[in-house]
């Protein structure tokens, strides 16, 4: 259970290099470039079929690039390994669908998610520690669902699955997040509840955020990548982005940019 | 405190069961024949072969109502534990046999064969038959699973390869050359561990020992389901996907559930075969693996005592309706299959527990109803 | 002159034949005169002149006392033929003069037969037939004095090959010739005869060949070497013709397989649901075949064409009181509904037991359906599995151009790949699945008509083919019919080839474990849909 940490002596957590994946002669990405500073908060922006989920479906495992490289830090080769052990070295991922286990209780979620040895036996075998109890309870404490512990995670409203999803993420103490549309769907106020968990957990862990919501964007990012038929358009500040020639020649009119 | 203590269904159902199998002993033993306490040997048999029912249901109910695996393969794990003991009772028999040879069973020497094939060697041990009660299921369960989970077969293709591979078996055991006695199978046991099987007292300690495999299977299966693993198949029932990103590796956990739980089959196979006297390919056939499935379903699947309920209630109303009308048996099936998958979701248990589900189905049933008037 | 001359010939060969036929007929009439007094052994020996006098009575006379309806009136010796209608009663023909006569005085004694007898008559027959203007009758003649060519003279053989005009029984004679010139052991003549027996597939041939082997005596070393390399080239011949019937049976089970698979490969393809009930579908085609027959019992010729759009109705018609019933209240919950299904199977087949018996009914094929396609004597294809083959393939390419071009089908297909974005587009996705349904139980009742012709009706019928159908769907690609297609086929080739090898119920489950780990591997089938992973 001992994982190698990423190394990230030169400050960048995830190195993607000239990847490529194509569906049927389609180009989903084309020679993507994409680096992610360790603890900042990173979001992707850009058109349906630029190429965002592919993008980290390919992080993730889940796609195999046809070319390229993804490396996490300098010393982990993510095209060598399958789901579950990049979940298992520190990345996490919460869809644009919330998936939570509704079956299970709010309290369950998390304990499933803990940061911990997930092997069959382990898991058979495994008894709660009072360190482990205090995790969860301060995840709670950060999704804000405190009081909503032993209820199933079927009864929660939309908003408070997508917490409880990012707390699943949280609790596995990753060090890079992606997050896919996190507002979507939401009432404004919750909106600007989900802004401020993911501005607060930037730092301690890396986060990258898909989002279409400009507003929500600006409110959170400092750093913005202009995804394009499959490569990185522009990268930059938001002013520096909305100001670009080629990113408002290729979104004349969309989305009020 | 009385109360509290008998408040987890683990603990009423295993006090059910401790209190009917003592009960069924005593009024057996005890009381004479014609008091109306008296239960009689064809009942405590009756009951012995339910009982296995309940075990196998309960290893269904297992990866079915817990991990979302529909497997139409159990009555072929239940029928394997089945051969592995009916192997063994076959050796028991010894020179008492119509042929009177010391080592072939009948059929052997029927077909003209002059030694044991390889796979019957070993079987006049009972531990070695232990062994394989369980070793043959699991190991053939192993595999299959390792290939189907890895490849991320699940669903109703699982199910269908399930089906395809009782059905194989079935095709195989049905051939003489397979060396399992073909179309007639094994039957006319004798003994166990020395033991006749036709005296009373046999029968009563075959009873008790299946009430006793219950509850520790139950118990094992409580465990298994309210441990963390449990909640990480239920977790995989629900989105296997989000229990792999979580960091699970969720085919381990379904190999294991998947094995475990035909284990638990072919122990149930075990334990039936002494007490009914013949194990035959006819046990292979597909309707027996389904007909499981719908003990559960009626049962109510996704609780471990809905399982061993569901098992009980339909092989009761079958034995009684089969007495009755023979004809009416199937139809009956047929239409509790439609009827439970189309009314009754969460089975009896789920209507039991569950007031919001009673008046779901009436509402259900009067809708049905009100539209067919208004058409 | 030259007038003359011709005249003269023409009168001299008049003459001639005249006088030969009066020959002719003088020893027929001495010999039928024999046959009251003759016993069995000499018999045999009369009955060979009988047929060698080339008498158009003998045919009738061989004819007719094989059949035992040769008398003879102690007193006169005179020899008739009784026959006897229908009412009993009986007339006369004298043999020779082939006339009627009035029914004789006293006691007849018959010419009695034995199978000795009969079997000689037959060859007889056989060798009498040779000279038949008919060419379909001196055909099957040549091929009955194959089976055993002793029964025939060489000279015979000649003189009937110099007169025939037709190659196949030319071929047919050559062959016996050849055969008599084997068993002769005749060292000279061994060259010639093996260069005609290497291009006959005959069994008989081969057998003869196999007999001569053995004749060590007969033969010299080099000349049995010789035949044993006759022997290999036929072998190699007649293996290479059983590849190509191995391959035929094959398209005829995988023809049957593909009806079977196409009706679940739409439902499953279109609604993500698997029916158990499917197999139960089938049975209704067949029982409707064996209900249309016993309804129309002088339109047996014609019952098929009625069966095939009666049994699509029928079974159609119950898929879609299945989809309308059950189905459409388990949408999105595919386990469910394979149970619901299966239910629905059991309370079918229950019902077919309690109308019909739980035996078996026997289902007539009509006349044109039998017979079969002698290619080559190693090769032959029998009608009713080619008429299979053809028409499960035109049923299939008829589906795929109601797909491609009726409107339903474009909804279909529609319903297939985005039920959602279906039903935006204002497609009515329920009454689509209704109709998929019926369609895909309707194609299934059609495979019921063919089978019906293959095997028993009974309760169980489709039980059998569900799984198969699966496998068939399931090995192709879902939602993919030139997947079902190429699956089916190959299925059913690949159990013919595997059957002798290792039997048909060894075959059957290597077919499936091979399917189970195929599946393993690729999960998607042979032609799986292309896209980004879900």
């Amino acid at each position: 259970m001992n994982y190698p940490k990423p190394d990230t002596t030169h400050g960048v957590i995830l190195y993607m290099e000239d990847v490529s994946v194509s569906f049927d002669g389609f180009k989903a990405l084309n020679n993507l470039n994409l680096y992610i500073n360790d603890g900042e908060l990173r979001c992707l922006i850009g058109a349906n079929g630029a190429g965002k989920t592919t993008l980290m479906d390919v992080i993730t495992g889940m796609t195999r690039p046809d070319a390229g490289t993804v490396n996490f830090g300098q010393n982990i080769d993510l095209l060598k390994l399958n789901q579950e052990q990049i979940a298992r070295y520190g990345i996490g991922r919460k869809f644009q669908k919330p998936t939570v286990f509704e079956a299970l209780t709010v309290y369950e979620n998390l304990y499933l998610s803990l940061h911990m040895d997930k092997r069959l036996w382990a898991t058979l075998l495994h008894k709660l520690s009072g360190e482990q109890r205090d995790d969860i309870d301060q995840v709670l404490e950060t999704i804000g669902l405190v009081s909503m512990r032993n209820r199933y995670a079927g009864e929660l409203s939309h908003g408070q699955k997508q917490w409880l999803e990012i707390g699943m993420l949280l609790a596995a103490k990753p060090r890079l997040l992606l997050v896919d549309e996190p507002a979507a769907g939401l009432t404004v106020q919750e909106v600007e509840r989900t802004a401020e968990l993911l501005t607060s957990l930037a730092g301690e862990h890396s986060v990258v955020v898909v989002e279409h919501d400009m507003s929500f964007v600006r409110s959170i990012a400092k750093t913005v990548t202009v995804l394009h038929q499959g490569s990185v358009l522009a990268e930059g500040s938001m002013d520096y982005v909305q100001s670009h020639p080629e990113v408002k020649r290729v979104y004349l009119g969309e989305e009020g940019v | 405190m009385m109360m509290n203590w008998f408040s987890t269904s683990l603990r009423r159902v295993c006090l059910t069961l401790i209190l009917t199998g003592v009960y069924v002993v005593i009024a057996n033993v005890v009381f004479p024949e014609g008091s109306i306490f008296h239960v009689s040997s064809y009942t405590v048999n009756l009951l012995g072969k339910y009982l296995c029912y309940a075990l196998l249901a309960l290893s269904l109910d297992l990866v079915w109502g817990y991990c979302g695996i529909m497997s139409l393969g159990h009555g072929a794990f239940f029928a394997l534990g089945g051969y592995a003991m009916g192997m063994y009772l076959m050796r028991q028999i010894g020179d008492r046999g119509v042929y009177g040879n010391p080592i072939l069973p009948d059929f052997m020497v029927f077909l003209d064969w002059s030694s044991l094939p390889w796979f019957w060697s070993g079987t006049d041990s009972f531990i070695w038959t232990l062994f394989l009660v369980m070793a043959v299921p699991g190991v053939l369960a192993f595999i299959f699973g390792v290939m189907a989970f890895r490849s991320k077969v699940s669903g109703v293709y699982l199910s269908i390869m399930t089906q395809a591979m009782t059905y194989a078996l079935m095709l195989a055991f049905f051939r003489n050359e397979m060396g399992f006695g073909g179309n007639n199978g094994l039957t006319d046991f004798k003994d166990i561990l020395g033991f006749s099987l036709q005296s009373n007292n046999t029968r009563l300690v075959l009873f008790m020992l299946t009430v006793i495999t219950l509850l520790v299977a139950y118990y094992v299966c409580d465990k298994i389901v309210t441990c963390k693993a449990g909640k990480v198949v239920l977790g995989i029932r629900d989105s296997e996907r989000r229990v792999s990103f979580v960091g699970y590796n969720t085919v381990s956990f379904k190999v294991f559930l998947f094995t475990f739980s035909a284990i638990l089959a072919g122990i149930a196979g075990a334990l039936y075969v002494p007490q009914v006297g013949i194990i035959n390919p006819g046990e292979f056939s597909p309707i027996n693996s389904i007909e499981i499935v719908i003990w559960v379903a009626i049962g109510g699947r996704g609780t471990l005592y809905g399982a061993i309920v569901g098992a009980l209630v339909v092989s009761f109303a079958k034995s009684k309706l089969t007495g009755l009308m023979p004809e009416a048996w199937l139809f009956a099936l047929g239409g509790l299959f439609v009827l439970v998958t189309l009314f009754m979701p969460k089975g009896i248990v789920g209507l039991i527990n569950n007031p919001e589900a009673r008046q779901a189905l009436i509402n259900k049933l009067s809708l049905r109803l009100a539209r067919k008037k208004g058409a | 002159m030259n007038f003359n001359i011709l005249r003269i010939v023409i009168l001299i060969c008049f003459t001639w034949s005249s006088l030969v036929s009066a020959k002719s007929d003088a020893q027929f009439d001495k010999l039928v005169a024999k046959l009251p007094t003759s016993n069995f052994k000499s018999l045999a020996p009369l009955l060979d002149k009988i047929a060698l006098s080339d008498d158009p009575r003998s045919s009738e006379l061989l004819g007719r006392l094989s059949q035992g309806d040769v008398y003879f009136v102690p007193s006169s010796k005179q020899v008739l033929y009784m026959a006897k209608d229908a009412q009993g009663t009986r007339t006369y023909t004298d043999v020779i003069t082939t006339q009627a006569i009035d029914t004789p005085q006293g006691r007849l004694k018959k010419v009695r037969v034995n199978n000795y007898i009969r079997t000689l008559i037959q060859q007889l027959q056989a060798q009498q037939n040779l000279n038949n203007p008919d060419k379909v009758i001196r055909l099957s003649a040549a091929k009955e004095i194959l089976r055993d060519v002793d029964s025939i003279y060489t000279e015979t053989l000649n003189k009937r090959l110099a007169k025939e005009d037709d190659e196949e029984i030319i071929d047919i004679l050559d062959v016996i010739v050849a055969l008599k010139q084997l068993k002769s052991g005749d060292e000279n003549q061994l060259d010639d005869s093996l260069t005609v027996l290497k291009g006959s597939l005959e069994p008989d041939v081969r057998a003869t060949l196999m007999n001569e082997l053995n004749a060590i005596d007969k033969h010299s070393a080099s000349s049995i070497k010789d035949i044993q390399r006759v022997l290999d080239t036929i072998d190699r011949k007649r293996k290479w013709y059983g590849y190509v019937e191995n391959i035929f049976f094959g398209l005829s089970l995988g023809s049957v397989l593909l009806l079977a698979a196409i009706g679940l490969a739409i439902t499953f393809g279109v609604m993500g649901v698997i029916n158990m009930a499917h197999g139960e579908m089938i049975m209704l085609g067949a029982y409707t075949t064996y209900v249309v027959q016993q309804l129309f019992p002088d339109l047996l010729t014609y019952s098929l064409f009625i069966a095939v759009p009666a049994a699509f109705l029928v079974s159609g018609l119950v898929g879609i009181i299945i989809e309308r019933c059950v189905i459409q209240f388990l949408k999105g919950r595919p386990l469910e509904t394979l149970l619901a299904t299966f239910g629905v199977s059991l309370i079918l087949q229950q019902l077919v037991r309690t109308v019909f018996s739980p035996l078996n009914r026997q289902v007539a094929s009509p006349e044109w359906m039998s017979g079969s396609w002698q290619i080559n004597p190693a090769l032959s294809v029998t009608f009713n599995r080619l008429y299979i083959i053809l028409f499960s393939l035109s049923v299939f390419f008829a589906l795929l151009v109601f797909l491609k071009k009726s409107s339903l089908g474009l909804h279909v297909r529609a319903v297939a790949q985005n039920r959602e974005m279906a039903k935006a587009l204002s497609i009515k996705s329920n009454w689509v699945d209704a109709a998929t349904f019926g369609l895909g139980s309707g194609i299934a009742g059609i495979a019921g008509v063919v089978l019906s012709q293959l095997t028993n009706v009974g309760p169980n019928l489709g039980q059998a083919y569900i799984i198969d159908s699966f496998l068939v769907v399931v090995f192709g690609g879902v939602g993919n019919l030139w997947g079902a297609l190429v699956s089916a086929m190959s299925l059913g080739i690949l159990n013919k080839f595997l059957e002798p090898l290792t039997g048909p119920v060894m075959a059957s489950i290597l077919v499936l474990v091979g399917l189970v780990f195929f599946i393993q591997k690729r999960p998607q089938g042979l032609f799986p849909k292309k896209g980004r992973a879900e």
